[in-house]
This record gives C-alpha cells, structure tokens and sequence, in this order.
C-alpha cells in the first residue's frame, strides 16, 4: 500500500514538533543546571528528582499566567508578534537533516536550495522581535527592538559570508550534499575562520551574552519583550531556544561533519553523532553565557562591521582562490 | 491551479491592503505578506533561486529597514491623517492605462504561441524542486548569472556601488562620536567645571 505524501510529511512534522519541544525544554533545565554549577550553586533542584520536572511546572505557570495587553500597545501587531517569532523558529526544522541511512536522508523535505532557505526562514525572524518591541507602545521594549533589528541585519551578513566558503568547497547548496561531501574532512579543518565568523555571528543572530544587547536587564530591563506576559512571553522564549538549537544543527551540518562519524566510529548511528555535536554547540553556548560580559553596543556593531564583515569576505575571497586553482 | 488561485488572491489581497491600511505598520505587515506569498508562486513556477532570493532580500532587508525607519519616527501609532479627495481627478487617467494595459496583456496572451498540454514541464508545490537542469535552480541560475548575464551583473553591482558611496558622501563627514579614554576625562571635566560654576 502506497502511503499518500501528505500524510508522511504531517507524521514526520507532528514528530519533529514534538522532539524540537521537548528538547526546548531540557535544554532550558540544562542551561540553568550549566550555570548554577558554573557559578558553584546547584540550580533548579526542587521539583521532582533532580529538577527534571522544572519545565513542566514553568509551562503551568507561564499558561496560568495573566496575558495582559498595555492600552498604548497596538493589539493586533502586539499578538501577532509572539507567532510570527515562533512560526519562523519552528519551520527551520522543515529541511534541516538528521542523518541519513539506505532508505534516504532524515528530513521532513530535503530542499536543493537548503542552505539559502533556512538563511530566509531565519531573515523573517526579527519581524517578531522588532514588530512586538514596536507594538507594545513602550519605550524599552522600543529601544529594545530597534538594537535587534540593527544587530540581527548586520550580523547576517557576515554569517551569510561564512556559509559561502562552505558552498564553494561542497558545490551545492543542499543540506545533505554538503554533508556528504564532508565524508573526508569536516569543513571546520578547511574553513577554520568561517566557522570561528560563523560560531560568532550565530551567537549575535540569537541574541545570547554576549550579544544580548536586545535584552540588557541593565538599561532596558528586558529589551523587546518587557511588556510581554504569560504564555505570549513563553513564545518568545520558546523561539529564543529554539533559535539557538537551529544555529547548533547549522554549524554541525556546515562545518563539523552532521551525521559523519569521527574516527571511522561508524558503530554507532549517524543520528547520535549528529545529536552529540548539537548537544556541544549548546553547551558551548551555556559557557559562553556564564563566563562572558555583555558588549558595549557601539562596540558590538564596530566589530561587526569593521571585523567580521572584512574577514568574513577575506575568508570568502581565499577559498575561492584556492579553489579555483586546484581545480 | 487551485494553489496558483488561492496564492494569487492573497497576493491581490495583501497589495490592497497594503496601500489601504491606516497604519505605516499594517502596510508594512501586509507587504510582508505579499512577498511571502509571491515567494511561494515563485516556488510552483519552480523558480525556487528567486523564491528565497525574494525572501532573503526583500522580506529579510529591505522591509525590516522600513520597520526601522517606522518604529524610530514613532509615527506608527497614529493612523494617516486623511488628505483632500484626488480621487476624481485620479480616477479616469487610472482607469485608462489599466485598461490599455490589460489590453495588451490580452493581446499578447492571445497571440502568443500556442503551448501543447503536456509539453510544459510543470512540478507541484511539494515534489522535486530546483534539482539541476530545471529551469530557475540554483545552479542555472549561477550559471546564467555569471556567462551570458555577466555585463547586466557587474553594471548592477556598479550602480549599487555609486549609491553606497553617494550615501556616504551625502550622510557627510560628521566626525563620529568616538569614546575614547581622553575624550571620556574631557567630558568629564567639563562637567565637572559647569558643576563648580553653578556653584558659584
């Protein structure tokens, strides 16, 4: 019996939905275990054995809480904001690859155009966060949206540079072509700098520390989503996360090989490696989050701009060199 | 079809209320909308290069700076002020050239070579798009950028070129404001030399 399509990609996406969210939710338990030991406490250690049910008893409270809605705010805009952040956030996860065995690649589609699509996806991002910093009518949230959108537009296009000496090296721009053109050697070994431009910028694009200009308890008490409330607050946090796991699967996908076993470890499954490679990228940036302080923001676009704009396009321009004469 | 009609409306839709809308931010909303959706005809035309183009530099720059320019002006609060009518004076040389228009869009679809069904390579919205050798895929569309289009490429990338350097000599040389460690003692005591004068 043929099994129709649509119903394979639904099973598939109501599958991956469910996986992308729990591990939300464990990595933000992760996080705050990563940063209590880092900072010599224990973290979230009350509900259930060890804290592991701390994110369900935050997803109670976040829904039970009041969704309040400022008069200055603009209420349609004010609502749609929260969605527009998480729609984005989620629909990444459409073409990224998990790993790959005979019957074909782990994927809800597998896009020629991958790379370029989930470059889109994530551009239409900041609406959310400029859109609700604009909406709820209040001046933090105001100033807050408008350093993302500065911040976001001008990392993006160093992080674009990155990703092209990679296309280069590969020759396509599917997701799983520029895996399995990294069979030998992990891009990371070839593309050193564009994976350092492309680590940093994925920490910019996600607005973590220390990035976090778009948030800086200290002048904006908490950026773009101060007037958020209750669960539209938990979306936005949900599609922080989320976000952050997108930019871990990238760089594992671009540059560390994706499901690529290290060392001819092809004993265990190509989907663990890939797992094991995010799960680094996120605790990577757990540590960075726990040990760096905030940038000063005429700093933060200074080297954006001036730093790695000009090595990103060096990078760019080198490999393309060095390509072009060996063929 | 259906989708071709579906999407279609919405762009109509969005484009409407693009220029209807009371407030700069809903026009910029329903902009994106538009653009999203085209991006998707694009996609079932299997023009997918210029669907994520569309996306990447359209949605993901140039709206976002319109967004920018409407929350720092803070003028996306209050609706449009509602000017006199022009719209008598408008209407008839509107009405006119859509209507040339139309007709010349009818008087090329008629005449157009005649396409045998079948012949058309057509995919869906979900089956294999943008795989080498179809029209519109990334590899095409590099190939036709950087061989035959290869003078329209460099003459754009000049232009743009000439518009980054006229902003540049247009936003003039204000020397930026550099905070640096002397120039943070001079405010400092400039400060602290307007306190003692008040004191005075």
């Amino acid at each position: 019996m043929m099994v129709p399509l649509w119903l394979i990609v639904l099973v598939k996406s109501a599958v991956l939905l469910l996986v992308v969210v729990t591990t939300f939710a464990y990595a933000m338990l992760a996080e705050r275990k990563v940063l209590g030991w880092m900072q010599l406490r224990p973290g979230p250690n009350r509900v259930g054995p060890w804290g592991l049910m701390q994110p369900a008893a935050d997803a109670a409270k976040l829904m039970l809480k009041e969704d309040l809605t400022p008069k200055t705010a603009d209420p349609l805009i004010y609502r749609l904001a929260p969605f527009i952040s998480l729609l984005t956030a989620f629909s990444v996860y459409a073409i990224i690859p998990f790993g790959s065995s005979s019957s074909g690649t782990w994927a809800i589609g597998n896009v020629n155009a991958g790379i370029l699509l989930i470059l889109a996806i994530t551009s239409i991002g900041v609406y959310g966060i400029s859109l609700g910093g604009w909406a709820s009518g209040s001046k933090y949230p105001l100033l807050g949206s408008v350093r993302a959108t500065a911040q976001m537009i001008s990392y993006e296009l160093a992080m674009s540079l990155s990703f092209i000496g990679v296309l280069i090296l590969a020759g396509t721009t599917s997701l799983d072509g520029i895996v399995n053109a990294q069979v030998r050697w992990w891009f990371f070994v070839p593309q050193f700098f564009g994976c350092i431009i492309y680590i940093i910028t994925a920490v910019a694009e996600t607005n973590r520390t220390p990035f976090d200009l778009v948030e800086a308890e200290t002048e904006l008490v908490a950026g773009f989503h101060t007037e958020y409330s209750g669960l539209r607050f938990g979306l936005f946090f949900i599609a922080e996360y989320v976000n952050m796991l997108t930019v871990s699967c990238i760089a594992t996908l671009l540059f560390f090989g994706g499901w690529n076993a290290p060392l001819g470890l092809t004993l265990i499954p190509g989907v663990v490696w890939f797992v094991a490679k995010v799960a680094m990228f996120m605790f990577f940036y757990m540590w960075l989050r726990a040990t760096l302080p905030r940038l000063r923001y005429d700093r933060l676009m200074a080297f954006g701009w001036k730093v790695l704009l000009p090595l990103a396009t060096l990078n760019l321009v080198v490999t393309a060199i060095v390509v072009a004469f060996r063929g | 079809m259906i989708a071709f009609w579906v999407l279609g409306a919405i762009v109509v839709a969005s484009a409407v209320w693009t220029i209807a809308a009371k407030k700069p931010v809903y026009s910029v909303v329903a902009l994106l909308v538009n653009f999203a959706t085209l991006a998707v005809l694009y996609v079932t035309l299997s023009a997918e290069f210029l669907a994520v183009m569309q996306i990447i530099v359209y949605s993901g720059a140039i709206l976002v700076l319109f967004v920018f320019v409407i929350a720092l002006l803070s003028s996306g609060v209050a609706p449009f002020s509602a000017g006199p009518n022009r719209m008598p004076n408008a209407a008839a040389p509107a009405i006119i050239i859509v209507l040339t228009a139309l007709g010349f869009l009818a008087y090329a679809a008629m005449h157009a070579p005649a396409v045998a069904p079948g012949s058309v390579h057509t995919t869906s919205a979900i089956g294999p798009v943008g795989a080498a050798g179809i029209f519109g895929s990334v590899a095409d569309f590099g190939k036709a950028l950087f061989t035959v289009q290869l003078l329209p490429f460099e003459i754009t990338a000049l232009i743009l070129m000439v518009a980054v350097i006229g902003v540049v000599a247009l936003a003039g040389d204000q020397r930026p404001y550099v905070p640096t460690r002397k120039h943070a003692l001079e405010v400092e005591r400039d400060v602290r030399e307007a306190i003692l004068r008040g004191g005075e």
